[in-house]
């Protein structure tokens, strides 16, 4: 495999950070989605399920546009964010983390969901009887045992944001060292005459990582799953 | 000790139940599946919240409907041993007997220590084990320490031994018994097996479709001919406590005087002057109008009829009164062809054979 150029190098280590960002800004906010989701019923809970799974569905670009609308430099949320904190998330890395973020939430929230409604609810009302209060149960008993669960989604959710594209280019554009990741480089190479070589390679880095992070999500699901019969 | 004045309506089941009992001790809820056992554990857990009523245990106001009192589980102190043990798959023995004493509150605290609990409970050797590399028999040990080390000032324990097989149980129910000889730690067992209910229970609570039929001292329960369809129809009989007076030398036999007199059981090990409870079956009595000669049988004793209820399947319970009752099953042929009525004086034999050492059950702990 001949070596990555420093552009490609570049490429490869902002995908790695927006990726790393995007699961860190979702998993709080996922977590507490999937256990409404699994244990709370509510009136609109249709509808706030299908919020969730938005991005699953609907076409990245249009996701990116919303984000643009809202939290663009103009936008009602980014113009608010900029004046209270001086942040700016509009054409940075920073964007691209949260359109990466917003594209991998369902996939998260659906794994640990999941866990969440597999676990054994008596062992919870056990935890009750030993004097233990609800919050101190979701941390000592819940969480350990959707660990495997929460571990699964991060690894999909880095995975996704790997690869995030639509929502990405159209919220933050195609910045070099700034918002162009690997999938943007690649679409930028195919884009141009003459760079088979180089978008090849680039396709298998992206095949390799991919590949990497499923393998990693399987082994840590037997390991956890070994962990926790009883 | 506990008091029980519940309603609840369940898809199925209606619960009305109400029921005191006084003495600390074993009580048990003995009923058939579906009779509402399990939900009224749960009620006085607190996992589960009764529609009316009130419950106290051990003083305490747990729940009152008027007052609005309802405390929360882990404000009960009231520990649960479950059915399937319901450890925590995710933590050691250790972290499962810990989980409960850490948040013991300072009241419920300092009543039994772990070193204590774990000696007595014989698990020191499995403390670093996970739950799924346990036995059922060792599981259902560190379930019940795990809820004893909650600081409990009561104990509920819903059917600990139904899915263990009989020579765990056999190592289960002496340590049941040393909570209540040695910890003095009130129990509500929940059963349905008549010999865990015989071994083990001072107070007998039973459970009929969701409404308690009858609360009082096991042995008093059991001589109640009409509740013979609920205490078991099949297994019915009578419960009397006997004290030891010795081995028969030369046989293997023991002899444990009743009111009645002196019975003669197969040979079991305990000390004279030992406590020992026995099961006899109405069905192994055989009654005689007249003092019976050339028999085989080691026990014959004379009493009065007090009491003759004729079924509907062709048999007669008849209750004799021999120093203490004692319940006989024969055909309502033989009651009519004997003129067996209340008054007559009667003779009772029972073969010693057909008491079988699982219906003796020690008041304090007793190897078989």
């Amino acid at each position: 495999m001949p070596e990555l150029s420093p552009a490609e190098i570049e490429a490869l280590s902002l995908s790695l950070k927006i990726a790393l960002w995007s699961v860190c800004i979702s998993l709080p906010f996922a977590v507490a989605c999937a256990w409404v989701l699994a244990r709370v019923d509510f009136p609109g809970k249709l509808l706030f399920d299908g919020l969730v799974h938005l991005p699953l569905v609907l076409p990245p670009v249009a996701v990116g546009y919303l984000l643009l609308i809202l939290l663009g430099r103009k936008g009602a949320v980014g113009a608010w964010m900029m004046e209270t904190f001086g942040i700016s998330v509009s054409f940075n890395w920073k964007g691209a983390a949260i359109a990466a973020s917003v594209m991998a939430f369902p996939l998260m929230v659906r794994a640990i969901r999941l866990s969440i409604e597999s676990i054994d609810q008596r062992l919870e009302a056990a935890a009750r009887t030993l004097g233990a209060k609800r919050l101190d149960i979701f941390f000592t008993i819940t969480l350990p045992l959707i660990l495997p669960g929460i571990l699964t989604g991060i690894v999909l959710a880095f995975a996704r944001s790997l690869g995030e594209f639509g929502a990405t280019i159209t919220f933050v554009s195609n910045i070099p060292g700034e918002t162009r990741t690997l999938p943007l480089m690649l679409y930028t190479l195919v884009q141009s005459p003459g760079n088979n070589a180089a978008a090849f390679e680039l396709m298998l880095v992206l095949i390799g990582l991919s590949l990497f992070a499923l393998a990693l999500s399987e082994i840590i699901a037997r390991y956890m799953r070994g962990r926790l019969e009883g | 000790m506990l008091e029980i004045d519940v309603r609840k309506h369940l898809p199925g089941l209606d619960l009305d139940i109400t029921f005191n009992v006084e003495k600390t001790g074993i009580t048990t809820l003995f009923g058939r599946s579906g009779s509402g056992k399990t939900t009224l554990a749960n009620l006085v857990a607190g996992l589960d919240r009764p529609d009316e009523g009130r419950i106290i245990a051990d003083g305490t106001v747990l729940f009152d409907k008027r007052q609005k009192i309802n405390l929360p589980p882990e404000q009960r102190g009231i520990g649960y041993v479950f059915q399937e043990g319901r450890l925590f798959p995710h933590l050691s023995v250790e972290g499962n007997l810990r989980y409960g004493q850490k948040r013991a509150s300072e009241a419920r605290a300092g009543g039994v220590s772990f070193d204590h609990v774990v000696g007595l409970l014989g698990i020191g050797h499995i403390l670093t084990r996970r739950p799924r590399d346990l036995s059922g028999g060792e599981k259902q040990r560190v379930s019940i320490g795990r809820a004893l080390l909650a600081g409990s000032r009561l104990l509920l324990m819903d059917e600990p031994l139904a899915s263990l097989d009989q020579p765990r149980k056999n190592e289960i129910l002496p340590f049941i018994e040393g909570l209540r000889d040695e910890l003095s730690v009130p129990v509500i067992y929940i059963s349905h097996s008549m010999d865990e209910v015989v071994r083990l229970t001072d107070t007998l609570v039973v459970l009929d479709r969701g409404r308690s039929v009858a609360a009082g001292p096991l042995e008093e329960i059991m001589s109640r001919l009409d509740l013979s369809p609920l205490t078991g129809r099949f297994e019915a009989g009578s419960v009397i406590t006997t004290q030891v007076e010795g081995d028969v030398e030369g046989h293997p036999l023991t002899l444990l005087r009743f009111p009645g007199g002196i019975l003669t059981v197969p040979r079991i090990k305990a000390d004279k002057g030992e406590i020992v409870r026995v099961r006899i079956r109405a069905r192994d009595i055989l009654l005689a109008t007249q003092p019976p000669v050339g028999l085989s049988a080691q026990n014959i004793f004379k009493g009065r009829i007090i009491n003759v209820s004729k079924g509907e399947n062709g048999l007669a319970e008849i209750l004799v009164d021999v120093g203490i009752p004692l319940w006989a099953r024969v055909t309502a042929k033989s009651c009519l062809d004997l003129g067996l009525d209340v008054g007559k004086e009667v003779h009772l034999i029972l073969k010693t054979v057909a008491i079988d050492g699982a219906s003796l059950g020690g008041r304090r702990r007793m190897d078989q």
